[in-house]
């Protein structure tokens, strides 16, 4: 009875709103500081972080666990950089931290199974019910990190809503007169794309000769570096040189020299609608983009010796309502047409072991600071305000 | 002078002002003769000489101090007297404001009384100081009306005033032994928790108990299904409340009740809610859900919730525009020309 009634007293304290959880007041200063005054002591770790590095021997019993990318790795296998949030979460831990989960777990199982002789899988990962924040642009992180350790050669579209808004110069494309080039957005992929597959441009030869102007040309046999260096410095040449390492890799990843991984992010862009105008401001259609036509025919299953992952995510979507989330609903019907069949995989809030470890994690890095954070009644406020969304959880517990 | 410096509600103040209230009540006569004096001789500022003896042996060294009257000192002594005629209209129970000197003059009439009563009862040894405060939570004096019906006469505000006060004063002294005369002017206020309504519990097909209640908020009204036994999931409208409430302080608002009875978790919750806007839709759920919840828990935890303001409807609603206004409360510019 005591007890009861003092933990209502404790309750009725509660009162003052100052006094919940999520607030979290820490100046970045005190938290270095923290971090400076800690002695590294690895042990804690061992409940939500495991010491397997390697994707390629992640299992079930990894399930929930964290584990560390080397940061040299970050660099080369995401140049680009992660999505926004996550990066900062690795600026401020000084490591990159990813949670083993099931979907991604399946994704590799999979990939580990692929027969490469058969046309490429195309693997979708969507969440339910118009759920954000699930973890879908991580589970692909993870299986490109996979891929990378394996030797792949990864084709990685970060976000493709950025190649269909907010894009400027546009220029009507020399090769074919009725698309348009994006030169930015198409430099700086190849920029990315150089920096994560060194090795293989000197390897991979090109099978046909490239004309880019009177003076330049790329001859035939030459390694696909060059392709890659040309759109780099002549920025007008840019999309092209993309349309031809996709097209050069598409054809010559049957051979088996490499394996191919081709992952987008918000796939749905290729099919929807753009916000870009035409000098008469009359609106564009997707296919009418270089860059969108050439990806839409890499994601399509007639080639073989790789595979393909592709994300659905409306928040980046144009014209798409906020609850919308089936594939049919995200793609259309011409996308839906395109990429069927896929294999859908679903994405999902955080179990209670996989949330209990996140924030055993924050609670390791010294990132919770509130005394309650500890305890069970603070974890269960912590549950009830993120309903146990991976994306609303780092929210509430990020600074303010 | 007079001592008018007492404290009141003392005994020992009565001896004390008795003592140098008499001498006061003599040289009353002395003064107001005095004082009208000076004010008919306010512009002048000659010394009045009264007692003009002259002889200055020590016998009389008193009275030669009190025969310079200056006109401050006369000041002073009025004052004096006002300040005395306050403590003493205190003490009465009456009205400092309207005390006349009949009043004082009933006054002393009444506490050279009282203290020949006092002195016959502390011979006796009946008398105490305790004071009785238990009998009177939960009721409440009557009201002026109510007084007036009971006694079927007019009664003026002060002394309906001065009735509740003599009242007060008779209930602190004597141990309380008029306490049933002074019963028979108070009345019982109902505790406001006895009111509090609970929801009875019911049971659907599966045999899962349930609870239902409404809620409002603004123009907000909510109806809540709170189970008994669940997970801690919440749907609104079909939709997952993390969907439909995607600001945390919504969200916080639906926590509030469950986070305080330490129910986090343990309760499954349907509710529909239309109208109003976000926060009022989330304050009228939390309500509905609150009033769900009392037919779960206990009657102190009842209570406790009615006290921390979770079973209370939030009466504000919007204020209405006011013509010459802009807003509610929000004037026009003010522009001096």
């Amino acid at each position: 009875m005591l007890k009861r009634m003092t933990r209502l007293v404790s309750g009725a304290r509660q009162l003052d709103p100052g006094r919940f959880l999520h607030g979290e007041p820490q100046a970045p200063q005190s938290l270095a500081a923290h971090l400076d005054n800690q002695v590294p002591d690895e042990s804690p770790r061992a409940t939500s972080c495991t010491s397997e590095d390697d994707p390629a021997r992640h299992g079930e019993q990894h399930e929930g666990q964290h584990y560390r990318i080397p940061l040299q790795d970050l660099r080369t296998v995401f140049p680009h950089g992660l999505p926004p949030r996550f990066g900062m979460q690795v600026r401020t831990f000084n490591e990159a931290c990813l949670m083993v989960r099931k979907p991604a777990l399946e994704l590799l199982r999979y990939l580990k199974n692929t027969n490469f002789a058969h046309p490429a899988v195309r693997y979708v990962l969507c969440a339910l019910d118009g759920e954000t924040g699930t973890g879908k642009t991580l589970s692909l992180c993870h299986v490109i990190h996979f891929c990378a350790k394996q030797d792949w050669l990864i084709l990685h579209i970060p976000d493709a809503h950025l190649w269909v808004k907010n894009c400027r110069g546009l220029l009507q494309s020399a090769y074919n007169k009725l698309r348009f080039d994006q030169p930015v957005e198409a430099s700086s992929w190849l920029k990315d794309f150089k920096t994560a597959n060194e090795r293989f441009l000197s390897q991979i030869k090109v099978q046909e000769k490239y004309v880019w102007n009177k003076r330049e040309s790329t001859e035939k046999g030459r390694p696909l570096g060059e392709v890659v260096e040309q759109g780099l410095t002549r920025v007008k040449n840019a999309t092209d040189a993309v349309g031809i390492v996709l097209k050069e890799l598409k054809s010559q990843s049957g051979s088996g020299a490499f394996r191919l991984l081709v992952a987008v992010d918000g796939v749905n862009a290729l099919w929807g609608r753009t916000t870009l105008r035409r000098e008469d401001k009359s609106p564009m259609a997707p296919e009418e983009l270089a860059l969108v036509h050439g990806l839409r025919k890499m994601v399509r299953n007639d080639w073989h010796g790789g595979a393909i992952v592709l994300t659905l995510s409306q928040t980046g979507s144009l014209f798409k309502p906020r609850k919308a989330y089936l594939p049919q609903e995200l793609l259309g019907k011409e996308g839906f047409d395109a990429l069927d069949p896929f294999i859908p995989i679903l994405v999902s809030n955080y179990s209670p072991e996989e949330f209990e470890s996140c924030v055993q994690y924050y609670l390791e890095n010294s990132w919770l600071q509130h005394e309650k954070a500890q305890t069970q009644e603070g974890k269960k406020e912590l549950l009830f305000l993120s309903n146990a969304n991976p994306g609303q959880l780092e929210r509430l517990c990020a600074y303010l | 002078m007079a001592a008018p410096c007492v404290s009141c509600g003392a005994a020992a103040s009565y001896r004390l002002f008795l003592g140098g209230g008499v001498s006061l009540a003599r040289r009353q006569g002395v003064w107001k003769a005095a004082a009208a004096e000076l004010q008919t001789g306010a512009g002048f500022q000659i010394l009045r000489l009264r007692h003009t003896t002259g002889v200055t042996t020590k016998k009389n060294v008193a009275a030669l101090r009190r025969e310079t009257y200056t006109v401050d000192f006369i000041k002073k002594q009025i004052e004096e007297f006002n300040i005395g005629k306050r403590h003493l209209a205190n003490m009465m129970g009456e009205d400092p404001e309207t005390f006349t000197q009949e009043d004082i003059d009933e006054a002393y009439g009444k506490l050279l009384e009282a203290e020949k009563h006092q002195n016959q009862l502390q011979a006796k040894g009946l008398f105490s100081e305790k004071t009785k405060t238990k009998n009177l939570i939960g009721s409440r004096w009557l009201i002026k009306e109510e007084l007036e019906e009971m006694l079927v006469e007019k009664l003026s505000d002060q002394d309906y005033a001065q009735f509740i006060r003599l009242l007060e004063r008779l209930l602190t002294l004597y141990g309380g032994a008029e306490e049933e005369f002074v019963q028979r002017f108070r009345r019982s206020v109902t505790i406001q928790s006895k009111k509090q309504l609970i929801e009875p519990v019911q049971y659907d097909e599966q045999g899962m108990a349930f609870s239902t209640s409404e809620g409002k908020r603004k123009s907000a009204k909510a109806e809540a299904v709170v189970y008994e036994h669940g997970s801690g999931k919440i749907k609104v409208n079909g939709i997952d409340y993390l969907l439909y409430f995607p600001v945390t302080q919504d969200r916080e608002q639906l926590m509030f009740p469950f986070c305080f009875l330490d129910r986090l978790g343990e309760h499954d919750v349907t509710c529909t809610v239309s109208g109003g806007g976000r926060s009022s839709q989330a304050g009228a759920i939390r309500l509905a859900v609150a009033r769900a919840l009392c037919s779960f828990v206990t009657k102190e935890e009842v209570e406790w919730m009615r006290q921390a303001g979770l079973l209370t409807a939030d009466p504000r609603v919007r204020e209405r525009k006011k013509p010459g206004q802009e807003g509610a409360r929000r004037k026009f510019t003010w522009k001096k020309r």
